[in-house]
C-alpha cells in the first residue's frame, strides 16, 4: 500500500436485495485531496461512503482506508476518521456547546483539551455566540458549521462528507467549501459527495457516479477536455422552438434550455454545427449556433447519457 | 469499555432527559397517579351494597339481629319488602344486590339450631359482592345466653391484613408494575430514539462501544427507577398506612434487581423495533401478560397450570412474591431466594440476547 494513498476500494459491490446499488466500483483518493463524488440521487453515492467507513458490509469487493482493511479494521478506523451524514445527526435537544463536548469525549479527548479545541471551533465556525444554544433550534447554515465542528473535533485524518450542502443557501455552501480547503491545507484528505455542479468544479479530483458505477473520473481539467464531444449555444427568440426542432437530430446527445439560449450537447463530428444550423433553418426558426466551451454538466450529462444508451 | 465515553453518554441522556418534560412528568406522573387509582378507586373492599330486608319473622329478636347486620355497614338495609316476589324483582332490576331473609319459623329455627336461622341472597353476578356476602354469613348472632353462634363451620383467620384493607395488598403489587411500565417502555424508546432520529448513523463511525452505548442510556434509568420505587414507597405509608415488615435495605436490593431485569427486557426490544411507535406497541405487548399473569390482579394459585408455567418467564411475577414477602410477611432475601435467582437469570439472558443484537453497522 503506498503511503500516498488514502482510500483504495476494488471491485466494491453492494447488493440491496435485487438492486445493485454499488456495482464494482474501484477507486483511488490521494492523500490531501478534495475528492468528489458527482452524481445524481440513487447513483450510490452514501452508499459506497457508508462501505468506506466501515458502517456497512460490501457484498464483494475490497477496501483499503489508511492502511486498515475494511470491514476488518473498522473500529480502528472510526478513530481516525470523520463522518458528516447527509441528514444533521447531532442532537437537536441539546445545546451547541454539549455538542460539541459530548463528542470531544467519545472520542477520548482529555476534558482540559477539549475545552480548548472546542472553543478553537467555535471560533472557527462563527458559533462562539451560540454556545448554548439548542442545536434544533438554529438554522440550517448553522447546523451545518456545526455538524463540520462536531465532525473535525478529532483532528482526523479523513473525512468523509455525504451531500455536506444539501440544505444551505449559496453564500453558506461558498463559505463551507472555504472551510473544507483549509482542513485539506491542515493535511486532511476530503472525500465530498454533491449533486452541485459548482460545488464538483471546486474538487481538486472527482469521479462520477451513475447507478452504482464510476463513468468517469479525473480532475475537473482533464474531464472537461477529455469530454468525447462539443457543445454549441443557439441564441435565438424561441429556445423552445428550436429545442423541439433539435431533438431528433442525429449525433445530439441533450438539449438544454438556458435563460434565452439553448445549449447542444453532440457527439464528435466535425459538422455538427452545421446540420444544427440546416434543421434550424428549415424548421423555421431563426438562431444564431456558435460553439462553446463545455462545463462539467456537459461532461456529466455525456457519462451517463453513454449509459443510458446501453441500459435501452 | 471506556469510562471518559460512558460518562458521557450517561450525562448527555441526563441532560436530554431534563429538557424532556413529558418523559420527566411521567417519572413521578406515573406512580403518583397509580397508587392513587389504585389506592382509592379499585378497592375490594366491599362497604355500603344496596340491600332489602324480608322480616317475615317480625319478633324482637329478628329485629335485633337485623340492627346487628346493618351496623356493620356492608349492607345499606334501604327497603323493607312483604314478599318473596318484591325481593326478586328487586334483585332483578338491579335496585338492590343483596338481601336478608328472616323466615317466619325464625325463633324456632333459633331454638332447635339444625338448620340456618337467617338466609342472605346475593347477586352473583358480581365476583367481589360474593366474597362479601360470605364476609357477612360469618357474622355471629347473639342467642340469649349471651355465647355466640357461628352460621360458618369453618373459622377464618386472616394473618398480615386482617383489616383486609385492599392498600395493603395492591401498594407493594404496584411498585412492582410501575417498574415494569416505565422501565421497559423509557429504555425501548430511548435506544430506538438514536436511530429514529438519525443520531446512531454518526454514533456508529465513532469509536463507541455497543455496551457503552447501552450501559449509558440505561443506567440513568436505574436511578430513575429507583427514585419511583421511594415515591410509592412514601406514598403509601403516607396515604395507605401500608406496613414494612422487612428490611429497607433488601426491599430496594429487590427493587434493583428487579429495575435491571425490566431494563434489560426494554434494551431486547429496543433491537427489535424499527421506531419509538414500534418500540411502544412491543412494551404494552409485554407488559399486559405481566400484570394479568404475575398475580397482581388474579390469585396466582387460581390460574390454569399451564398460564402458571408462562408466569415463572415473567419478571413480575418475582419481584411479586419478593416485594410482597418483605414487605407484608416480614421475610427476608434469604428465604426467598429463589425469585431472586429466577430475576438474575432473566437479567443474563435478556441482556445476551440484546447486545448481541447491537451491532455497529446499519445493515
Amino acid at each position: 500500500m503506498n503511503d500516498d494513498v488514502a482510500i483504495h476500494a476494488r471491485g466494491l459491490t453492494k447488493i440491496f436485495g435485487a438492486l445493485a446499488a454499488v456495482d464494482g466500483l474501484d477507486l483511488t483518493v490521494r492523500r490531501r485531496e478534495v475528492y468528489g463524488f458527482l452524481g445524481p440521487n440513487g447513483s450510490g453515492k452514501s452508499t459506497t461512503i457508508r462501505m468506506l467507513c466501515g458502517l456497512l458490509r460490501p457484498t464483494r469487493g475490497e477496501i483499503d482506508v489508511l492502511g486498515c482493511s475494511i470491514p476488518r479494521d473498522a473500529e480502528a478506523l472510526k478513530r481516525r476518521i470523520g463522518y458528516m451524514t447527509q441528514r444533521f445527526s447531532l442532537y437537536e435537544d441539546l445545546t451547541v456547546g454539549e455538542n460539541l463536548s459530548f463528542l470531544a469525549a467519545v472520542h477520548e479527548l482529555p476534558r482540559s483539551v477539549a475545552r480548548q479545541r472546542i472553543d478553537e471551533l467555535l471560533e472557527r465556525y462563527q458559533l462562539a455566540d451560540r454556545r448554548n444554544q439548542l442545536a434544533g433550534t438554529m438554522s440550517g447554515g448553522q447546523r451545518q458549521r456545526l455538524a463540520l465542528a462536531g465532525t473535525v473535533v478529532h483532528k482526523p485524518d479523513l473525512l468523509f462528507l455525504d451531500e455536506p450542502t444539501s440544505a444551505v443557501d449559496p453564500q453558506s455552501r461558498r463559505d463551507f467549501w472555504d472551510s473544507l480547503f483549509e482542513l485539506a491545507d491542515q493535511g486532511s484528505t476530503l472525500l465530498v459527495s454533491t449533486h452541485y455542479m459548482d460545488e464538483a468544479e471546486r474538487c481538486t479530483r472527482l469521479a462520477i457516479l451513475d447507478r452504482g458505477r464510476i463513468v468517469a473520473d479525473g480532475t475537473p481539467g482533464e474531464l472537461l477536455s477529455g469530454l468525447p464531444g462539443q457543445t454549441l449555444l443557439v441564441e435565438t427568440a424561441e429556445p423552445r422552438g428550436a429545442q423541439r426542432a433539435l431533438q431528433d437530430l442525429p449525433g445530439v446527445m441533450a438539449l438544454a434550455q438556458i435563460g434565452a439560449s439553448l445549449r447542444v450537447l453532440g457527439r464528435d463530428g466535425a459538422d455538427l454545427e452545421a446540420r444544427v444550423a440546416e434543421r434550424l433553418r428549415s424548421a423555421g426558426v431563426a438562431a444564431e449556433v456558435r460553439p462553446t466551451a463545455p462545463n462539467l454538466e456537459d461532461v456529466f450529462v455525456a457519462a451517463t447519457a453513454g449509459r443510458a444508451k446501453e441500459a435501452a | 469499555m471506556n469510562l471518559l465515553r460512558l460518562g458521557s453518554i450517561i450525562v448527555k441522556e441526563l441532560r436530554q432527559l431534563r429538557r424532556d418534560r413529558l418523559t420527566f412528568a411521567m417519572i413521578i406522573g406515573i406512580p403518583t397517579m397509580q397508587l392513587v387509582l389504585f389506592g382509592y378507586a379499585i378497592n375490594m373492599d366491599v362497604r355500603h351494597l344496596d340491600a332489602a330486608v324480608l322480616d317475615q319473622a317480625n319478633t324482637a329478636r329478628s329485629r335485633e339481629v337485623i340492627a346487628q347486620m346493618a351496623t356493620t355497614e356492608v349492607m345499606n338495609f334501604e327497603r323493607r319488602v312483604a314478599t318473596p316476589q318484591e325481593l326478586d324483582a328487586l334483585l332483578r332490576s338491579g335496585e338492590i344486590s343483596a338481601a336478608l331473609i328472616l323466615p317466619p319459623d325464625f325463633e324456632a329455627r333459633m331454638e332447635r339450631r339444625d338448620r340456618p336461622a337467617a338466609q342472605i341472597v346475593v347477586d352473583g353476578s358480581e365476583q367481589v359482592i360474593q366474597a362479601a356476602a360470605r364476609q357477612l354469613a360469618a357474622f355471629p348472632i347473639y342467642d340469649d345466653t349471651g355465647w355466640t353462634r357461628q352460621v360458618a363451620g369453618v373459622e377464618v383467620v386472616n394473618f398480615y391484613n386482617p383489616e383486609r384493607r385492599a392498600a395493603v395488598n395492591t401498594v407493594p403489587g404496584l411498585v412492582g408494575v410501575i417498574l415494569t411500565m416505565t422501565m421497559v417502555l423509557f429504555t425501548a424508546i430511548a435506544l430506538v430514539r438514536e436511530r429514529e432520529r438519525g443520531n446512531l448513523e454518526m454514533l456508529i463511525a465513532t469509536p463507541v462501544s455497543p455496551w457503552e452505548l447501552t450501559l449509558g442510556k440505561v443506567l440513568p434509568f436505574v436511578a430513575i427507577g429507583l427514585v419511583q420505587v421511594t415515591v410509592v414507597l412514601a406514598l403509601g405509608e403516607l396515604l395507605f398506612d401500608v406496613p414494612l415488615r422487612g428490611s429497607l435495605g433488601e426491599l430496594y436490593l429487590a427493587a434493583l434487581v428487579f429495575i435491571v431485569a425490566s431494563l434489560a427486557l426494554g434494551v431486547f426490544l429496543s433491537t427489535l423495533a424499527r421506531s419509538q411507535f414500534q418500540a411502544m406497541q412491543m412494551a404494552f405487548f409485554t407488559f399486559l401478560p405481566q400484570i394479568l399473569l404475575s398475580g397482581f390482579m388474579f390469585p396466582f394459585a387460581g390460574m390454569p397450570v399451564a398460564a402458571q408455567y408462562a408466569a415463572e418467564i415473567l419478571p413480575l411475577t418475582h419481584f411479586l412474591r419478593l416485594v410482597r414477602g418483605i414487605m407484608l410477611r416480614g421475610a427476608g432475601l434469604a428465604e426467598l431466594w429463589p425469585s431472586l435467582a429466577s430475576l438474575g437469570v432473566f437479567i443474563v439472558v435478556m441482556l445476551g440476547v440484546a447486545v448481541s443484537r447491537v451491532h455497529k453497522r446499519l445493515d
